[in-house]
C-alpha cells in the first residue's frame, strides 16, 4: 500500500473538474465583499492618519499665530519678565518660570505620596480594600480640575493662611539660605497653593502608573527577598522600586506633562501676579493661567500673538516631557513583555 | 532513519492533495516539505507530540495563516484540483467551503440562532422560514437541536462546554462545507461531551471529508480512516489508521505509539 | 548581640515605612473626602429647583443654570457624535489592521502625547482654526474643541479593548469565509462592545468638566440660545465666572453647578467602571 514515490498524480488532479467558483450569487457576494473590505480599512486607515494631522494642524495653527511675535521679540520672548500690554512689551519670562517651579514643587509632594499609595495598594492592602480603595485614588483624577481650583480657593487657602502660613512664616522665614521661600504676607494664595493643589490632582496619575509597573515585578523576585527574611518594607525599596525604576520614572514625567498643562485649577488659586518674586507665598503666574486670564480680553496683533506663543511654547515643553515618559514606560513594558 | 513520507496516490478521489508544503513562522520552519492526500468524506486524522506541526499543518488548508503577515508557506495544496495556495484564488470563498473547529469554543458574542445563521447569511439569500429551516437542520446535525430548541434567542455564550463545541460545528456545517477541519477540538472537553462529538464526527463523515488535529492517539484510533504521524515538521508516516496503529512501518510511529516518547 | 540589634533596626525602618505608606493612602482619600465634603456642603444649600427653570441672572439677582446645562448638553453631544466614531475607527485601525506597521506605532505614540495633552492648548488651536475664520465664539467652536479632546481617549480605550478580544473569535468568523469588515463588525466589536462603550462614558466625562478650552471658542452666553453658530452658554465657563465674582447669589450658583458637574462626572465614572465589571466576570 505504501509507496515511496515524490511524483504529483496526475489523474487524481484531472479526475476533480468540478469548478471552484459555483453559483453567481457566491461570486458577487465576494466581489462585494473585497470593495468593502478596502473600503473599510481605508476609512480606518484615514482616520488613524487623521489623528496625527490634528498634531501637526496644532503646531502649524499655534506657530502660525505665534509669527508677529516670534518676528517682533525673537530670543528675546524668553529671557524678558516685563509683560506689558500698554506698551506692547512682552516676555514669557514669568509666566515659563512659574509653570516650572509649580510643576516641580507639585511633584516633589505627589511622588512620595504617590509612591507610599502604590506600595500601600499592591503590598499591603487587605485584598478585599485594593479596589474599592484603587477606585478612590482614581476618582480624584476624575473630578474636574474646575472643582480642584474652587476648593482650593474658597476652603484651602482660607484655612493655610489662617492656620499654617503665619507659623511657617514665623518660624521658617528667618532661617538661613531657604527663609526667602517662605517670606510675606499670609494670604492663602499664591505658587505654593497653586502647587500644592496641582500635586493633589497628579497623585492618581502617578500612583496609576507605579500601581501598574509594581504589579509585573515577578512574584518569584519577591519571594525569594522574603525568602531571605526581609521586611515587607526591604522587597519594596530594595526590590520592587530598583525593578521598576525606569517605569516609575515614566510615572513621574507623566505626572509633570499633567502639572504643567493644567489651568483652571492653578488659575483660581496662583494669584495671577506678573512678577518674579522669590516667596514661594506670593502671587505668580503660569503659563496656562496667563492664557485662561487674558486670552478673551487681549487686544492688538502683538498682545494676542505673543499669548499664542505662550501656549506653543507650553505645547512644545508638554510634548517633550510627555514623549519622554511614554518612551520610558513603554520600555518598562517591552522589559516585562520580555521577561513574562 | 527510514521514513513513511508517501505520496499516497492509492487514495482513489483524494479531496485535498498536498504536495512539498513547506511553512515558516518568520524564519522557524514548522512544516518540512510535506505530501499527502485527504481522501473524500473519510476521517484522517493528524497526530503527533506538540509542536510537530500538525496544527500548522491543518491551518493551510483554509489559509488561516493569512490573516498574520509574518506567516508563509511554500509547496501547493490542490482542492478540488485547484491550486488554493495561489493568491488570486479568494481566501473567503474557500473558507465557505472548508470549515473549521478550534481547540476551544468559539461562540460568536450573539444568539444562538444568529451563530448558526452568520455563515449562511455570509453567502446565502435565504427568506426568513428557509433560514430558520437551515439552522434547525445544521444544530439536528450537530445533535443539539433538542438541547436548544427553545431558546435559540440566548446568547452562545450560556450553553455548557460541550454544547458550545457542538454549536460551533453546526455554525461550521450550517454553510454546507465541503471539508471540516478540527483542531483538538474535545481537548477542552470532559470524556462524555468528548465521546458525544466522536459520535457526531462519524455520522458527519458520511457527507463530508473530515480531517482532524488531535494529540489523543485512542481518539485517532477510534475514528479515523487515514492517520498522519507527524515529528519535528516533518510528515514521518502516513497510512490506513488501522494498519498505522498496528504495524507501523516506521520506528519513529511505533515508539510514539508505544509511549516511549512524547 | 549586634545581630538582634541590627534586626530591631530593620524592623523599626519596616514598621516606619509601613505608616508613612498607610499615611499616604489617608492623605489620598482626605482630600477625596474633603473636596466631596465641601460641595455637598455647598451645593447641595444652592441647587434649587430655580437652577433647572431659570437663566443665569446678571449680578446681585437669583436666577439658574438652565441655558449653562442645555448649552453643555449641547456640546458634550456633538462632541461626543463627532469625535466617537473617528476615534473608533482609528483605534480599529491600530488594533485590526495596521498593528505592527509604522504608521500604527507613529499614531499610537501621537496620540498617547494627545491624551495628556494641555487642553487649553487645544482649545487655542480651535481658536485659531474655527472661530477667528467665523469671526465670533461659537457652540460649533465649543464642540470641535470637546471631540479634539474626545478623540484620543476613544482611540486608545478602543484599541485596548479589541486587543482583549480573543483572537480565535476572529479566526472562527474568518473560518467561516466572512470578510475582514464583516468579522470586524459583527463580531469583534460586539464582543468588545462593553470595554468600547466604557471608553466613550469616560471620554464623556472627561469633556464634561473641561473648562479652558471652552473659554477660547464656545465662551458664554447670558441668555436661552440652543444656536451653535452663536456663543453657548455652558456650565463650566459659568462656574468659573461666578465663583470668581465677588456677588454672593453667583457664588452660590457656582457651587450647584459644581456639585452637578461633578456628581454627573462621577456617577459616569462609576457607570463606565460597572459595565467593564460586569461583562469582564461573566464573560
Amino acid at each position: 500500500m505504501v509507496k515511496h514515490s515524490q511524483s504529483v498524480s496526475r489523474s487524481a488532479i484531472e479526475a476533480t473538474d468540478e469548478t471552484f467558483f459555483n453559483g453567481r450569487l457566491q461570486l458577487e457576494r465576494t466581489a462585494k465583499g473585497q470593495l468593502l473590505d478596502r473600503l473599510f480599512r481605508g476609512l480606518t486607515r484615514f482616520f488613524a492618519v487623521f489623528v496625527l494631522l490634528i498634531l501637526v494642524a496644532m503646531i502649524a495653527a499655534l506657530l502660525a499665530g505665534s509669527m508677529p511675535s516670534i518676528r517682533r521679540f525673537g530670543f528675546h520672548f524668553f529671557v524678558d519678565a516685563s509683560w506689558n500690554p500698554v506698551t506692547n512689551q512682552f516676555g514669557a519670562l514669568v509666566p515659563i518660570v512659574g509653570t516650572v517651579v509649580t510643576s516641580l514643587i507639585a511633584l516633589l509632594i505627589a511622588v512620595p505620596v504617590s509612591f507610599g499609595i502604590a506600595i500601600f495598594l499592591t503590598e499591603l492592602s487587605p485584598r478585599s480594600l485594593r479596589g474599592p480603595l484603587g477606585t478612590a485614588i482614581e476618582l480624584l483624577a476624575a473630578i474636574p480640575s474646575i472643582i480642584y481650583g474652587m476648593w482650593g480657593l474658597f476652603v484651602f487657602a482660607p484655612f493655610f493662611a489662617a492656620h499654617i502660613q503665619p507659623w511657617v512664616i514665623e518660624h521658617l522665614g528667618s532661617w538661613p539660605l531657604v527663609g526667602f521661600l517662605f517670606q510675606g504676607a499670609p494670604m492663602g494664595i499664591g505658587v505654593f497653593t497653586a502647587a500644592f493643589i496641582l500635586a493633589i490632582m497628579v497623585i492618581p496619575f502617578v500612583t496609576a502608573v507605579m500601581r501598574d509597573v509594581f504589579e509585573i515585578v515577578p512574584p518569584l523576585l519577591k519571594e525569594s527577598a522574603y525568602g531571605l527574611g526581609s521586611t515587607t518594607w526591604e522587597v519594596a525599596s530594595s526590590i520592587v522600586l530598583p525593578y521598576t525604576r525606569v517605569g516609575v520614572m515614566g510615572g513621574v514625567i507623566l505626572g509633570l506633562g499633567r502639572a504643567l498643562g493644567e489651568t483652571m485649577a492653578v488659575t483660581f488659586v496662583i494669584g495671577n501676579a506678573h512678577e518674579l518674586s522669590s516667596s514661594l507665598f506670593m502671587p505668580g503666574n503660569t503659563i496656562s493661567s496667563s492664557l485662561a486670564n487674558e486670552f478673551t480680553e487681549a487686544v492688538g496683533e502683538l498682545y494676542t500673538s505673543s499669548l499664542v506663543e505662550l501656549g506653543l511654547v507650553l505645547f512644545v515643553i508638554t510634548f517633550v516631557v510627555l514623549a519622554l515618559a511614554k518612551v520610558l514606560i513603554l520600555r518598562m513594558r517591552r522589559r516585562a513583555g520580555v521577561q513574562a | 532513519m527510514q521514513t513513511g513520507r508517501v505520496d499516497f496516490t492509492d487514495i482513489q478521489n483524494p479531496k485535498i492533495q498536498v504536495r512539498d508544503l513547506n511553512f515558516f513562522y518568520g524564519s522557524f520552519q514548522a512544516v518540512k516539505s510535506v505530501s499527502l492526500n485527504v481522501a473524500d468524506k473519510k476521517v484522517t486524522a493528524f497526530i503527533g507530540p506538540s509542536g510537530c506541526g500538525k496544527s500548522t499543518l491543518l491551518r493551510t488548508f483554509n489559509r488561516m495563516y493569512a490573516l498574520y503577515p509574518q506567516q508563509r508557506v511554500e509547496g501547493s495544496i490542490l482542492f478540488n484540483g485547484q491550486n488554493i495556495l495561489d493568491r488570486k484564488r479568494d481566501v473567503n470563498l474557500l473558507r465557505a467551503k472548508v470549515g473549521m473547529v478550534f481547540q476551544k469554543p468559539t461562540p460568536f458574542p450573539m444568539s444562538i440562532f444568529d451563530n448558526v445563521a452568520f455563515g449562511v447569511k455570509l453567502y446565502e439569500d435565504l427568506d426568513h422560514t428557509a433560514l430558520a429551516e437551515r439552522v434547525q437542520w445544521a444544530l439536528e446535525k450537530a445533535a443539539l437541536w433538542k438541547e436548544v430548541r427553545d431558546k435559540l434567542k440566548q446568547g452562545g455564550g450560556s450553553l455548557s462546554g460541550g454544547q458550545q463545541q457542538r454549536l460551533c460545528i453546526a455554525r461550521a456545517i450550517a454553510v454546507q462545507p465541503e471539508v471540516l477541519l478540527l483542531d483538538e477540538p474535545t481537548s477542552a472537553l470532559d470524556p462524555i461531551a468528548t465521546a458525544r462529538i466522536e459520535e457526531l464526527i462519524s455520522e458527519l463523515n458520511k457527507e463530508l471529508t473530515i480531517v482532524i488535529v488531535t494529540h489523543n492517539m485512542q481518539q485517532a484510533a477510534r475514528i479515523s480512516n487515514f492517520t498522519a504521524f507527524m515529528y519535528m515538521g516533518e510528515l514521518i508516516e502516513f497510512n490506513e489508521t488501522a494498519r498505522l496503529f498496528t504495524n507501523p512501518e516506521v520506528r519513529l510511529t511505533q515508539d510514539y505509539i508505544t509511549g516511549h516518547f512524547g | 548581640m549586634r545581630a538582634s540589634q541590627r534586626y530591631f533596626h530593620r524592623r523599626v525602618v519596616n514598621v516606619i515605612g509601613l505608616v508613612a505608606s498607610c499615611a499616604a493612602m489617608i492623605f489620598g482619600l482626605f482630600f477625596l473626602g474633603a473636596i466631596l465634603f465641601t460641595l455637598l456642603k455647598n451645593g447641595l444649600p444652592a441647587l434649587k429647583m430655580a437652577v433647572f427653570t431659570e437663566m443665569t441672572p446678571p449680578p446681585g439677582s437669583a436666577g439658574g443654570l438652565l441655558n449653562a446645562i442645555v448649552g453643555s448638553l449641547m456640546m458634550s453631544g456633538l462632541a461626543t457624535l463627532i469625535g466617537t466614531p473617528i476615534g473608533i475607527l482609528a483605534g480599529t485601525y491600530l488594533a485590526e489592521f495596521g498593528s505592527g506597521s509604522p504608521l500604527a506605532s507613529t499614531v499610537r505614540f501621537i496620540n498617547g502625547i494627545l491624551l495628556s495633552a494641555p487642553s487649553v492648548v487645544i482649545g487655542f488651536f480651535i481658536y485659531t482654526l474655527v472661530v477667528i475664520k467665523m469671526g465670533h465664539f461659537s457652540g460649533f467652536a465649543g464642540a470641535l474643541a470637546l471631540a479634539t479632546i474626545i478623540i484620543p481617549v476613544v482611540v486608545n480605550s478602543t484599541e485596548n479593548m479589541l486587543k482583549l478580544v480573543p483572537n480565535t473569535l476572529r479566526e472562527a468568523a474568518a473560518a467561516l469565509g466572512a470578510p475582514q469588515w464583516k468579522i470586524t463588525w459583527y463580531v469583534t466589536y460586539r464582543a468588545a462592545s462593553a470595554g468600547i462603550m466604557t471608553g466613550i462614558l469616560l471620554a464623556v466625562a472627561r469633556i464634561s468638566g473641561e473648562t479652558a478650552p471652552l473659554l477660547f471658542t464656545a465662551l458664554n452666553n447670558q441668555f436661552f440660545s440652543a444656536d451653535l453658530g452663536r456663543p453657548l452658554a455652558n456650565l463650566p465657563v459659568v462656574i468659573f465666572q461666578f465663583a470668581m465674582s465677588p456677588y454672593e447669589d453667583w457664588q452660590h450658583l457656582a457651587w450647584a453647578g459644581a456639585l452637578l458637574i461633578t456628581f454627573a462626572v462621577l456617577i459616569l465614572n462609576i457607570v463606565a467602571r460597572f459595565i467593564l465589571r460586569r461583562t469582564s466576570t461573566s464573560g
